[in-house]
């Protein structure tokens, strides 16, 4: 079976300019405040990684960086079993609105049998969805 | 059966006593209300309740049989959240929430 693309698409209006929302997406402290413990650097081409509450790690790499427009890094979870493991890049694009910045993610990926991923990880679900997912694996659902 | 969203479903498996119903019935198949409550710690009623929720959300199924209902769970209906996409919504709409937040506070 070949791995599928999918997409997800998350966005939010938000009232603030978007020079202020690139602060918040690019300096690494405040990465840390909304995302997570990270050495991120705003160059394309840089790598860093991105450290969940959870003691995951993400592998990143820069992709595309248009101060206060859009910026793009892939979002890899590498994992012994190729089914637990996570290929994907995440794009942000600010879009100047009347009352402040429309912000649009876009994660696109590969997880070859969508048994697993990490997200929700940060508040603990991880465990309990592994064992829910062990769950469905037996009952062939 | 109702599908319920991600949403309902993480809010429905929040309690810690809901979910220790949930996974009981998971890992032991059907049960009576009664069999439920002999071994968890809380009242009839209560686990009476937790089953309504649960069975709101699509995750429990019951069967009458005489004057007892045996309660069963729907695995089918975890299916949104084993699916990444569904994860990574949730996950960056929290993300979001938190990145809200620290906008307001670069204000001050």
């Amino acid at each position: 079976m070949s791995p599928e693309t999918r997409t997800v698409v998350v966005e939010r209006e938000l009232p603030h300019p978007p020079e202020k929302l690139w602060r918040a997406l690019t300096q690494p402290h405040l990465i840390a405040e909304w995302l997570m413990q990270n050495d991120f650097a705003p160059a394309a081409g840089h790598r860093f990684t991105l450290k969940g509450e959870w003691g995951g790690v993400l592998d990143c790499e820069v992709l595309t960086v248009e101060p206060n427009r859009t910026l793009a890094y892939t979002w890899n979870h590498a994992h012994s079993d190729p089914a637990f493991a996570l290929n994907s890049t995440v794009t942000f694009t600010l879009t100047p609105t009347a009352t402040g910045t429309h912000l649009r993610m876009e994660q696109s990926g590969f997880n070859p049998t969508q048994k697993q991923a990490f997200g929700g990880a940060t508040l603990g679900w991880r465990k309990f969805l592994d064992n829910l997912a062990a769950l469905l694996a037996r009952a062939g659902s | 059966m109702p599908t319920a969203t991600p949403d309902t479903l993480f809010r429905t498996l929040a309690d810690p006593t809901r979910r220790a119903i949930f996974e009981r019935l998971c890992r032991e198949g059907e049960q009576t209300v009664v069999a439920i409550t002999a071994r968890a710690k809380i009242s009839q009623p209560a686990v009476s309740k937790h089953l309504g929720v649960l069975k709101r959300a699509g995750l429990v199924r019951g069967r009458h049989e005489g004057r007892e209902t045996h309660y069963s769970a729907q695995l089918r209906a975890l299916a949104p959240l084993i699916d990444w996409t569904s994860r990574m919504t949730g996950f960056w709409q929290s993300r979001f929430d938190a990145l809200e937040d620290l906008l307001k506070r670069m204000d001050q």
